[in-house]
């Protein structure tokens, strides 16, 4: 029987073995819209156990790795909307600091911010397609949308972040 | 392994030129900012493991919502038949 035959029948070492070829790979996807390890491990976790949880419903001629994201996406976009008003990406993904000036770090704590109050359906769309570089296909398969509906709050978050920022004295 | 293990499904068709020239100083300030996950190296690694953890998460029973929970849902169900005009920004800020 195949790996994904097993795992919807239940077998607990067919889905031992999708969570050690997929952990890393999810990890680091939630970790794109978290930025937050202890987080992102977190939510892996989670993720799979809903993917295991839903198993019977699973259909093993489906892609096993795009569901999965999907389900991960979901809880990302949950835990940002959960962390609101509007916490900080904070920089502790990125430890090396640079030796900016004064003016810069004014600068990327005002991108940090503008980005951190979008509504968390446009931000995570801005964190994947600006920050990220992930193309509208694949965000749009993550999030359960169409690639025009996530063109479309691309435009939309640009649009806000630009106003933001303005508001907060960066001009981009 | 079935093809539901590959990547298919998962188009790689970029943002398209114009758009990156469009968004150029802003991605360029934001990535400035927040450095790309690719780009942090092994920062951005898993650093361990998650199946233990998986293991006990198992074993664990489901989360149960809290009453509080249903509470909120139930008035904000209530509001929106009795607000219809709230619909559009209950959604805005979903």
């Amino acid at each position: 029987m195949e790996l994904l035959e097993r795992f919807a029948a239940g077998d607990l070492d067919a889905f031992e073995s999708l969570f050690r070829l997929y952990q890393s790979e999810l990890y680091r996807w939630v970790m794109r819209i978290v930025r937050d390890a202890a987080v992102a491990e977190e939510l892996t976790v989670e993720a799979f156990w809903r993917a295991h949880k839903a198993h019977a419903g699973f259909d093993p001629q489906n892609n096993f790795r795009a569901w999965l994201r999907r389900i991960a996406t979901n809880l990302a976009l949950d835990h940002l909307r959960k962390r609101r008003p509007y916490v900080e990406l904070a920089e502790d993904v990125a430890a090396e600091q640079k030796p900016d000036s004064a003016v810069q770090q004014q600068t990327r704590a005002a991108l940090r911010r503008a980005l951190a109050e979008l509504p968390p359906r446009l931000r995570i769309v801005a964190q994947l397609g600006l920050i990220e570089g992930q193309p509208y296909a694949e965000m749009a398969l993550a999030l359960g949308i169409s690639a025009g509906v996530a063109r479309t709050r691309m435009f939309r978050a640009v649009r806000l972040l630009r106003k933001k920022l303005q508001r907060l004295g960066v001009h981009p | 392994m079935s093809d539901g293990l590959k990547d298919g499904g998962l188009d790689k068709s970029t943002t398209s030129p114009l758009e990156k020239d469009k968004f150029g100083r802003l991605r360029e300030m934001l990535q400035e900012a927040l450095p790309p996950i690719d780009e942090l190296g092994s920062e951005a690694e898993l650093r361990c493991d998650l199946w233990p953890a998986m293991l006990r998460r198992l074993e664990q029973p489901a989360v149960r919502v809290p009453w509080f929970d249903w509470a909120l849902l139930a008035v904000s169900g209530a509001a929106t038949i009795l607000f219809p005009a709230l619909i559009p920004a209950l959604l805005y800020h979903l």
